[in-house]
């Protein structure tokens, strides 16, 4: 499941509230906290959804109705442990071969208080589309750009 | 924001820098060559290169008496830097919400 290697970040922070809680507002309550500016389907973000079971997939519901995949749930262990595939291409579009695995672990440190611990792990997938995307095309950077662009300006 | 400030991103936010990044893509090429193809002065392209290697998107290498600008193939480290801001913000969010959702839950309690 862990890959040896990959480029990763990790990030932890506590909330003051249940394991329990911590887990049901990261996964059922996802819409609620997701950054808005932070999705790639062409209309409004309406809502995050991730699905509450393993292979559930992991999409954005636009205003206008259309649905975008972002991934999936590959590991559904409530509530200590979850793992998303994040398929989020370099030109922001959902890519299935692509995968990078964000593990979010939820550790109790009391009765009201939760470590969150996070794992984005395998971001070297991303250099290797890079490097493929420009054997194929010269033109493999500007995508890229666009998308780096982009996500600067709705920053 | 500091941290976010000095990411790749941030760095190719500026259109100048995004022209300057995608003519290095292209070929590796020192401050002068830049400075005679673009509208901006050698001392503002230096200042571009200075942002971008910082944020790791370029390094420069001594060719004789100048200095030659590459992008990083990889740019994996951009890559991260990006997550790792995106990570940081969309957790600050999610604290605010776990705890928010508490809040409510035992105010209806």
């Amino acid at each position: 499941m862990t890959p040896a290697h990959g480029a990763a970040v990790r990030h932890s922070i506590t909330v003051d509230t249940s394991q329990e809680n911590a887990f049901a507002t990261f996964t059922s309550g996802h819409n609620r906290w997701w950054p808005r500016d932070h999705h790639i389907g062409g209309a409004e973000l309406e809502e995050a959804v991730i699905e509450g079971h393993e292979g559930g997939r992991w999409y954005e519901r636009d205003v206008d109705g259309t649905q975008c995949d972002w991934g999936k749930v590959l590991v559904w262990d409530p509530p200590s442990r979850l793992v998303l595939a994040w398929q989020i291409s370099g030109e922001w579009a959902y890519d299935a071969d692509l995968l990078t695995e964000v593990e979010v672990r939820f550790i109790p440190e009391g009765p009201e208080r939760t470590r969150v611990e996070l794992e984005h792990r395998g971001l070297d997938a991303y250099g290797d589309g890079m490097d493929q995307m420009r054997e194929q095309f010269d033109s493999g950077w500007p995508g890229i750009l666009q998308g780096f662009a982009a996500a600067a300006a709705a920053t | 924001m500091d941290a976010y400030q000095q990411t790749a991103l941030q760095a190719l936010g500026d259109p100048t820098r995004r022209e300057i990044f995608e003519r290095l893509t292209r070929s590796p090429l020192a401050v002068g060559q830049l400075a005679d193809e673009l509208p901006v002065s050698r001392p503002a392209v230096s200042q571009h290169l200075k942002v971008l290697k910082e944020a790791g998107l370029v390094f420069d290498r001594p060719a004789g008496t100048r200095r030659v600008y590459h992008v990083d193939p990889q740019a994996v480290a951009a890559l991260r830097e990006y997550f790792d801001a995106f990570w940081g913000q969309a957790l600050k969010s999610f604290q605010s919400a776990a705890k928010a959702h508490d809040d409510h839950h035992q105010k209806e309690t």
